[in-house]
């Protein structure tokens, strides 16, 4: 899989770093999310599904290589 | 290429027909000859479709002197979403929001900027624990006294109680424990006075708006008093502060204070009131989705072997499936803005089409939401429609809505889901309903810019046995 997020989009809730540490990381000063790991070992599936289900600003997706 | 005037630019797009002639005898002297203003006033749903049905993805109607281009569609909405505010301006497209807040009332800062405010202080995620506590006790506070059996009316339940979650959430306890049932009444009559008519003029001598001032004029009094008895008090440890406080302490008037307090709440009343009361009655209508939801969180909130259960408060910040695919599915059907608006500060390039600047642009959550190619019978409530693999929110995210979208998506969404699963995790957990009238009388009143459920709507509750 291939994380990606939408920093066009982003709201900075950071509730995704909560989710899946490994995966998300945040940009302080440009309040937004940064991927730390654009493609996750396949055991994050279930955390990162969590994050991208439950991002408030609708953010975030997986797309499948 | 020879400069086109702006008249012209708007002629390309199509204009949605008229059924209800602005000439009318019907129509109030004030809007008579003002275009679609008088049907919106009386069925905004329906002329918000038409523009679709008739014009497509990109379509116009009328409002006195100004034209509304409405989109609908995943392209138009995503431009229309991402559009930051130089250029597509949200301030300026609610003439009807100025007298609720206060003409006096000015703020320092952009909707955006207001935002992200409210964003990184009242709705942290680190507070947000905090938060469902406070709304789990406010929601036990009100079915403290319900009994073995009754009847609500959901409008009044629900306006009261949110008004008392999101009064101490967002401002404070000590400033929620001075409020009762008349802020909540008054408030409420403040919110009923955002008729279209604000669109020629917002300060019309018209009923509606003589009662939205006189509400807003109660509200400054009943804050005043409050004000009154904090002075009189005098000081007290930084720990028992609340926002009002604060606010005293750096000489704001009681009207001024008012004016910031009913526009930090407004985004959070009657939008979580309604979607609450059409959750009850979208699962009243849907005995089996009830069945599932009730199932569900009895199984959530079964002691373990050694009596413990989790709290509403801490499972109302974690996944709840089921009752979470029936509430995003009420939000898909009944979402509490039909209409969101930007007044368009740039020349703006849509689908082949130059909106000029000075024209009000719009997209709709009632009728994205409705889009039969994204959501397949999309009239029909069916939470099915979130499980995976169809996950038709995250699929469709510029056509799914009620949240709005892209930066301006509401920031309070997660705040409100969780508000929501507590809300049904302590009144399905506790009581049964059934509804006191026929299932299909249960509808919106339409008539002013915030949607409200339309009088009665009652349900009857009886406690379950345990």
């Amino acid at each position: 899989m291939r994380v990606v997020a939408d920093t066009g989009i982003c709201q900075g809730h950071q509730l995704c770093q909560g989710e899946a540490p490994d995966v998300f990381g945040f940009d302080e000063d440009a309040d937004v999310v940064v991927v730390l790991d654009e493609h996750p070992d396949e055991s994050l599936r279930k955390d990162v599904t969590l994050a991208v289900k439950y991002c408030p600003a609708f953010a975030l997706s997986i797309e499948e290589d | 290429m020879t400069a086109t005037s702006a008249g012209e630019l708007l002629a390309a797009i199509p204009e949605v027909s008229t059924v209800l002639d602005d000439h009318d005898p019907s129509v109030p002297d004030i809007i008579q000859g003002t275009g679609h203003l008088p049907e919106m006033r009386v069925d905004p749903i329906a002329l918000f479709q038409r523009v679709r049905d008739e014009c497509g993805d990109i379509g116009r109607f009328r409002l006195a002197d100004k034209d509304v281009v409405l989109v609908t569609g995943a392209e138009a909405n995503e431009a229309f979403f991402r559009s930051p505010d130089e250029v597509l301006d949200q301030a300026a497209a609610y003439p009807f929001m100025t007298p609720i807040f206060g003409k006096g009332v000015v703020f320092d800062a952009t909707p955006e900027e207001r935002q992200q405010m409210l964003k990184n202080q009242a709705l942290r995620g680190d507070m947000m624990r905090g938060h469902a506590q406070t709304i789990e006790a406010e929601i036990r506070r009100m079915v403290a006294d319900w009994g073995d059996e009754g009847e609500i009316d959901l409008l009044d339940f629900f306006a009261e109680l949110t008004i008392y979650t999101t009064s101490a959430c967002l401002i404070g306890k000590p400033f929620r424990e001075e409020l009762d049932v008349r802020f909540a009444e008054t408030y409420h009559q403040l919110e009923r006075g955002t008729d279209a008519i604000a669109y020629v003029d917002a300060y019309a001598d018209i009923d509606s708006f003589r009662d939205r001032d006189e509400a807003r004029e109660k509200l400054v009094s009943l804050v005043q008093a409050i004000v009154d008895k904090r002075k009189a008090r005098g000081t007290v440890p930084k720990e028992e502060r609340d926002l009002l406080d604060v606010l005293i302490s750096i000489d704001m008037s009681a009207d001024y204070i008012t004016g910031i307090f009913i526009s930090m709440m407004f985004a959070g009343h009657h939008t979580s009131s309604g979607t609450a009361s059409w959750a009850m009655i979208e699962l009243l209508r849907h005995p089996d989705v009830m069945a599932d939801v009730v199932a569900e969180l009895d199984g959530l909130y079964a002691p373990d072997a050694d009596g413990t259960a989790p709290e509403v408060s801490f499972q109302a910040l974690r996944s709840i499936p089921v009752l979470e695919a029936a509430l995003k599915e009420t939000l898909r059907l009944h979402p509490p803005l039909i209409i969101l608006m930007r007044l368009v500060r740039e020349d703006f390039e849509l689908l082949g089409h130059t909106i000029p600047a000075g024209t009000l642009i719009a997209a709709s959550p009632k009728v994205s939401n409705r889009i039969e190619e994204d959501f397949p019978k999309a009239e029909e409530f069916d939470p099915g429609r979130y499980i995976d693999p169809r996950q038709e929110d995250l699929q469709n995210r510029w056509t799914w809505i009620p949240f709005g979208a892209g930066k301006h998506r509401c920031v309070g969404n997660a705040f409100a889901m969780m508000q929501m699963k507590a809300i049904f995790s302590v009144v399905l957990r506790d009581f049964t309903f059934e509804a006191s009238q026929p299932l299909e009388s249960y509808d919106d009143d339409t008539s002013k810019m915030v949607i409200q459920l339309a009088r009665p709507a009652k349900v009857r509750y009886r406690r379950r046995q345990r």
